[in-house]
């Protein structure tokens, strides 16, 4: 199973594993990893699931498409590793990604 | 004096937002949550979405596995219902007779579907959406179902048929009023609902009630009464989404002063110093409309219950957030920022024809709302401008070279 590793706000390091198929925010909730909000579900209309992509990963990750990129206009630091952790379905490839979470409170 | 002791009623999103933003804020005393639903704190919006299209497993639904409510350190009650309140005595009554008292305490009761008032209306066995288990129960009824008649051409009733017209079904959708989403968007955007869903082989009375429903051996038949008199659908599926009401006995009975709605003001304070309320149960004084209201969305159960969490805490926040709303049908992604009601003037950027456009709405020339189709960057443009309560004219809109985005940035500075 991919394991996915977050950096929480603290610089808590949690390396989890979630399973292909499911966000990287779904990830996050299930594993309680903190500081991921989510509170429209996944639905791409809050950017409260907010977190940076480690820079080895950005390529393999890629970048948000329009109306990802419309929604990360309310996160509050935007970097351009910024993206919204719903939107990352979690695949064999990011096997090892390694996300920094944003501030979403 | 031992440590104080807090109940939030009602195991939603607003219950579970107050249960984590009093915790965030410091708050290190008892927590229970009381639920009357027999599951954690879930998501409702997939339920009439992709819950019931089957693309999303139940477990999913849930906004937080049960290990995040240990280590939040709020003691959840599962279907438990809360039968009394005593406000003077401080004290919750739950049916199973344990009484909980409370120093403070948060209601998040919700709402609940309208029952269809006409006949056969109890008996034929109509399908409402508002619970996991309604979900689950239409989703069942669904795989079984060729015909299915939707009555109530709102959000819900629409979100069901554009699932089952995906699915292949054969779907009428039976609205009293004269166009779909009356109550809640513009003439425009009732129109390409329309349109939308004709194209997809559904068929709309508009205009329309429903008499009467009967069961057949081989179906239900519903009496239609229409601009164009009587006619009868047989169909093997009946789902109402006629509207809630929300849930304000508890409060009523307890002496809470109540008007469609558990009436509270800006801070979420109800007619009790030690009761607030939050989300679909409430009639409240909205900051950002400046006027009384009860808005039935995810974005109002989150900020209400932000607000009123800060409340218990001695806080004095004011709810003024923008309200904004989302609805997915087919490949149409409807967003509300604002609220478009009482306009005096749209404006309309985009492609109605492409299903990529915008309408903006001004009432006495200030921006009020935006409901957007596919016009994502518009949508997150006007929740920006709506929040820093900015001047921008509709001239502004109306030329398409204006970057609102940029504008909304640069207001802001």
């Amino acid at each position: 199973m991919p394991k996915i590793t977050y950096v929480e706000t603290s610089g808590n390091r949690r390396e989890c594993e979630v399973s292909s198929g499911l966000s990287v925010m779904e990830g996050a909730i299930q594993h309680g990893v903190d500081g991921i909000l989510a509170i429209c579900g996944g639905s791409c209309a809050c950017s409260t699931c907010h977190c940076y992509i480690d820079e080895a990963w950005m390529e393999a990750v890629g970048g948000p498409d329009d109306i990802e990129d419309s929604t990360l206009e309310l996160a509050v630091e935007r970097r351009p590793s910024s993206r919204l952790s719903c939107q990352i379905k979690v695949t064999d490839a990011l096997d090892g990604l390694v996300v920094e979470v944003a501030q979403n409170d | 004096m031992g440590k104080p002791s807090f109940v939030v009623v009602g195991g939603g999103q607003a219950g579970l937002q107050i249960c984590e933003s009093l915790r965030k804020s410091g708050y290190d005393g008892d927590l229970t949550l009381v639920a009357e639903e027999a599951t954690l704190p879930y998501q409702r919006p997939p339920l009439s979405k992709k819950f019931l299209a089957g693309e999303v497993e139940e477990a999913r639904l849930l906004f937080r596995p049960a290990p995040y409510f240990e280590k939040l350190d709020v003691t959840v009650r599962l279907g438990t219902h809360a039968s009394t309140l005593d406000a003077q005595g401080h004290t919750l009554t739950p049916s199973d007779g344990s009484v909980i008292g409370y120093d403070k305490l948060a209601l998040t009761l919700g709402a609940r579907n309208r029952p269809l008032p006409c006949p056969g209306g109890d008996t034929v066995g109509v399908h409402y959406v508002r619970s996991l288990e309604d979900s689950r129960g239409l989703a069942l009824s669904l795989a079984q179902s060729q015909r299915l008649a939707i009555i109530g051409g709102g959000f819900i009733g629409l979100e069901v048929a554009a699932v089952a017209a995906s699915m292949g079904k054969t779907v009428i959708v039976i609205e009293m009023q004269d166009r779909l989403l009356a109550r809640v968007v513009a003439p425009r955007l009732s129109d390409f609902y329309a349109d939308l869903h004709r194209s997809h082989d559904v068929v709309l009375r508009l205009g329309s009630a429903v008499e009467k429903l009967t069961s057949l051996a081989d179906g239900i038949e519903v009496c239609i009464s229409g601009p164009n008199g009587r006619s009868a659908e047989v169909v093997d599926c009946v789902v109402a989404g006629i509207g809630v009401q929300p849930n304000q006995e508890l409060a009523e009975k307890a002496g809470l002063t109540c008007d469609g709605g558990i009436l509270v003001d800006i801070h979420g304070r109800t007619s009790d110093p030690d009761i607030v309320a939050a989300g679909d149960c409430t009639m409240h004084d909205n900051g950002f409309l400046g006027r009384r209201v009860r808005l039935e969305s995810v974005q109002n159960a989150v900020d209400q219950a932000k607000v009123a969490a800060g409340t218990m805490l001695g806080q004095e926040d004011r709810y003024c957030q923008v309200p904004w709303f989302w609805s997915d049908q087919y490949d149409a992604k409807l967003q509300i920022a604002g609220i478009g009601a009482g306009h005096d003037h749209a404006v309309l950027r985009g492609d109605v024809g492409n299903a990529a456009f915008t309408e903006f709405y001004f009432k006495a020339g200030q921006l009020i709302g935006a409901d957007s189709i596919n016009r994502p960057q518009d949508h997150m443009a006007c929740r920006k401008l709506l929040a820093q309560s900015v001047p921008v004219t509709a001239a502004q809109i109306e030329d398409p070279q204006v970057d609102l985005m940029q504008l909304a940035r640069q207001l802001a500075q």
